[in-house]
């Protein structure tokens, strides 16, 4: 470490030792205290204690963790590195992709539309407080049940197949789409909606004429994203509801066939369709920009 | 001898985006040089070619007697150390204590590990408070970067960069996000600190007013190349226009 | 919270495009127009998808809509804890507490390896581009790969055990968080990054002293999101490997035990809701 050596040639005129903090152990002082920073630090040590706590507590059963873990990788190979159809045929999986997708459509398309209503009341910059209260803690109802268990009680309700699916994946878009929605019509300037008030524009026309044009983007970003999402969803449900589906292809070529390259080679479809999903996500995106 | 000097240098980004194009110039110790020009006409990119933030397409700089335009990863540290710089948007650890920030400048002089964990000594602490001091800041000292106003947050910047001992500070901009009163408390910390510390600023301005003001040289550049070199009270109107690229009743110096 | 997922630069700027051309009138109609025929365009455009989406799946509209009061109706009715369901509180709370531990540990575990890994993908540490790439590409494949897949994987070799719906939301989570950190990072500390490298500072400084001050809150807030996201989505894990909450439910659910199923679907509204709430006070205070 280098010499200071320029301490003597700055003029200052008033007692700095005044002002200087020191530790315990008599050291100047250097970090400042925050609320944010003990509320960073009380939540990590909360969290990692709560960690901590998780592990020591958890049932494992007596797992042989080594032989488990070195199981595991063998198989990893064979399912990435070697994937083949044997009780699907390319065309059969390629078409219950094509459910799965649709699965992922439906549900966005009709989460869209309610959302878009429901955003309305939700929004404080535009809807009554009261009924903006009641809405966003509805939907925070709506959210907090996973999508699977909305699924299976539409299933009880509506028979097993694309209807339950749907009406159950709907649910928690609708509930994840209001919010955001919401929030991408809050931040649409509150002058340009002053401005049409004064100009005694009514509602609706508030809504499409100063909402919509600044908002509309955001909120494609937005369901494109949930589309993404739905699509991920879709398979999970095909998969744990029997939902059909490329989900449910994966479930039966892991839990009733154990065939691993099957396993893999679906796996290698849904990858791609989900990249090929963000390409077409981010062109449409800079389209509607 | 000059303790900057810019031979022929060139700066190209990607490829494509010319930035500077054989621009030679030098500086001595001591100076105060303002570099002015319309954006985007590479004043920034000169500033960051001397700290190498960026790296030279073509030609030599030398600072204080080395060749610096290819230097390693160890002479770029020495490099660092011995140029303080100051940013338009100061460019603080926001979270952090002042204090804490201006100590980030002795970090260029201590080994990995030990600036890594934040370990500063008493003395490095104390000439910590002196520069605050002298910069009117030690009560803001314990305070939280975030808490500063605009004028605050550039001083502790340059308080930073003092810390660094450098022979020369490089401004980049550092009024343009300022209000008249505190853009005015900074340049005259500059000019202080440029005629009492004996220490070299380059200082990139948007304002021709205020570079004519302080600076006792002046070097226009407009896309990437040098068009006025010289003492501000040479630099004309003409001039002015020819670097800003614009007419005459175009600029906003000339509403006065 | 969920707003960091969307390119927060994506804005509309049509009105600024109207006014920008309102002093050519010819022109401005020419656009309203084209804006027209492109809004029924995309009108169009998402009918025909309903259609045939609708058609694929063999989705009745019809039944779609009956569906919804039916089910209102039949919750009303059966979805209800009845004295049965309480009696199995205690067994539902402890699997409800495993799952939320699980949730927790996973998300701590992901957050540790993910920050480590986003150091070598942001713009802010220098990485050799290379590298960077290369870590770009490691998250993008755990996160595409669906988690179902990963706990088919897990069950092969552990079993109905704990440790395979661990290790399936841990992969899924440390992918998404890798990006997101990555994100943040870049956002967040970009300005003071670059002040910190100008003085002369090493990268590991610069992570040290720059870095991590700067965006250990949104870090915070991600890891927090991805706690509540991950209660979720261990039902749904839990149901596969037979572990946890989800396969509580599963199990009440297929019994037909709805009294006891809809127990479980409150507790697990609960927990999350109260998940949300204290993530939001924390949220509050640190950024």
């Amino acid at each position: 470490m280098s010499e200071l050596n320029m301490t003597e040639k700055l003029p200052v005129y008033i007692d700095i030792k005044e002002y200087m903090r020191k530790t315990r152990s008599g050291k100047i002082k250097t970090t400042a205290k925050s609320k944010g920073g003990i509320a960073i630090r009380i939540t990590i040590f909360a969290l990692v204690a709560l960690t901590v706590y998780g592990f020591l507590t958890f049932d494992y059963k007596d797992i042989d963790m080594a032989k488990a873990v070195a199981g595991t990788w063998n198989n990893a190979k064979v399912l990435f590195g070697q994937p083949k159809l044997t009780y699907n045929t390319l065309a059969g999986a390629l078409k219950e992709l094509l459910v799965t997708f649709s699965l992922g459509a439906l549900s966005t398309i009709f989460g869209a539309i309610i959302a878009f209503f429901g955003a309305l009341l939700c929004a404080k910059n535009i809807a009554n407080p009261i009924v903006s209260g009641i809405t966003k803690s509805f939907v925070a109802f709506i959210r907090a049940v996973p999508t699977i268990l909305w699924v299976l009680i539409f299933t009880v309700a509506a028979g097993l197949g694309s209807v339950a699916a749907v009406i159950g994946l709907t649910f928690h878009s609708c509930g994840y789409l209001i919010k955001a929605y919401a929030e991408s019509i809050e931040e649409v300037d509150a002058g340009t909606i002053e401005a049409l008030k004064a100009s005694g524009a009514s509602f609706w026309q508030i809504v499409f004429q100063a909402m919509l044009p600044s908002s509309i983007s955001r909120m494609t970003a937005w369901t494109f994203l949930r589309f993404e999402i739905n699509f991920t969803n879709a398979i999970a449900v095909g998969a744990a509801a029997g939902a059909g589906g490329i989900g449910f292809d994966l479930y039966m070529a892991g839990s009733h066939y154990f065939d691993l390259r099957e396993l893999g080679f679906i796996t290698y479809i849904v990858f791609a369709a989900v990249i090929l999903l963000e390409i077409l996500a981010t062109g449409i995106k800079a389209k509607v920009k | 001898m000059p303790i900057l000097e810019f031979k022929n240098v060139s700066k190209v980004y990607n490829n494509t985006t010319k930035a500077l194009t054989d621009v030679s110039f030098s500086v001595d110790e001591g100076e105060f040089v303002s570099i002015i020009g319309p954006s985007g006409s590479g004043k920034s990119t000169i500033l960051r070619c001397i700290n190498r933030l960026v790296d030279v397409t073509q030609g030599s700089i030398f600072f204080d007697g080395h060749d610096i335009s290819q230097a390693d990863k160890k002479e770029i540290r020495e490099i660092r150390k011995k140029a303080g710089m100051i940013f338009q948007h100061y460019n603080l650890v926001n979270r952090l204590s002042v204090i804490e920030n201006v100590l980030h400048g002795r970090l260029g002089y201590k080994s990995s590990i030990v600036g890594a964990v934040g370990h500063y000594t008493e003395e490095e602490k104390e000439r910590a408070f002196h520069i605050l001091a002298m910069l009117g800041l030690t009560e803001q000292a314990y305070k939280r970067c975030d808490e500063l106003s605009g004028g605050q947050k550039q001083r502790v910047g340059i308080a930073r960069s003092l810390m660094q001992e450098p022979r020369v500070l490089l401004c980049d901009e550092p009024i343009a996000s300022l209000d008249p009163s505190s853009a005015k408390v900074i340049m005259d910390y500059l000019e202080y600190i440029n005629e009492t510390m004996k220490i070299t600023c380059i200082a990139n301005l948007h304002q021709v007013d205020v570079a004519m003001a302080y600076a006792k040289r002046i070097i226009g550049i407009t896309g990437g190349q040098i068009l006025y070199d010289g003492p501000p009270e040479k630099l004309t109107k003409a001039q002015i226009y020819e670097i800003y690229q614009s007419d005459e009743g175009e600029l906003i110096t000339d509403a006065k | 919270m969920q707003s960091k997922q969307v390119n927060k630069k994506v804005y509309n700027d049509k009105t600024e495009n109207n006014a920008e051309r309102a002093p050519r009138p010819e022109k401005q109609t020419s656009i309203f127009v084209k804006r027209k025929r492109s809004f029924t365009l995309v009108f169009l455009g998402i009918i025909a998808l309903f259609a045939v989406s609708a058609l694929i799946t063999e989705y009745n509209v019809i039944t779609g809509f009956e569906s919804i009061p039916k089910a209102v109706v039949w919750m009303a009715k059966q979805f209800i804890p009845d004295a049965k369901a309480w009696s199995r509180l205690s067994s539902i709370l402890k699997k409800l507490a495993e799952t939320a531990l699980v949730s927790v540990a996973v998300t701590v575990c992901a957050a540790i390896c993910a920050f480590f890994l986003s150091l070598f993908g942001t713009k802010t540490t220098k990485a050799h581009p290379l590298v960077a790439r290369i870590v770009r590409i490691i998250a993008a494949f755990f996160r595409n790969v669906p988690d179902v897949v990963w706990a088919m994987l897990l069950l092969f070799s552990f079993g109905q055990n704990i440790l395979t719906g661990f290790f399936a939301l841990f992969f899924a989570t440390f992918g998404m968080l890798t990006r997101a950190f990555i994100e943040t990072i870049d956002e967040v500390s970009a300005s003071c990054v670059e002040a910190l490298y100008a003085t002369g500072a090493t990268s590991l400084q610069t992570v040290f002293n720059g870095v991590i001050p700067s965006s250990m809150p949104e870090i915070v807030s991600w890891v927090l999101y991805m706690i509540e996201t991950n209660i979720r989505s261990s039902t749904l894990i839990g149901m596969l490997t037979a572990t946890g909450i989800g396969y509580l439910f599963d199990l009440y659910y297929k019994r037909m035990d709805y009294g006891s199923a809809s127990l479980v679907v409150i507790a697990i509204v609960i927990l999350v809701i109260a998940i949300e709430i204290i993530s939001n006070r924390i949220r509050k205070v640190i950024m």
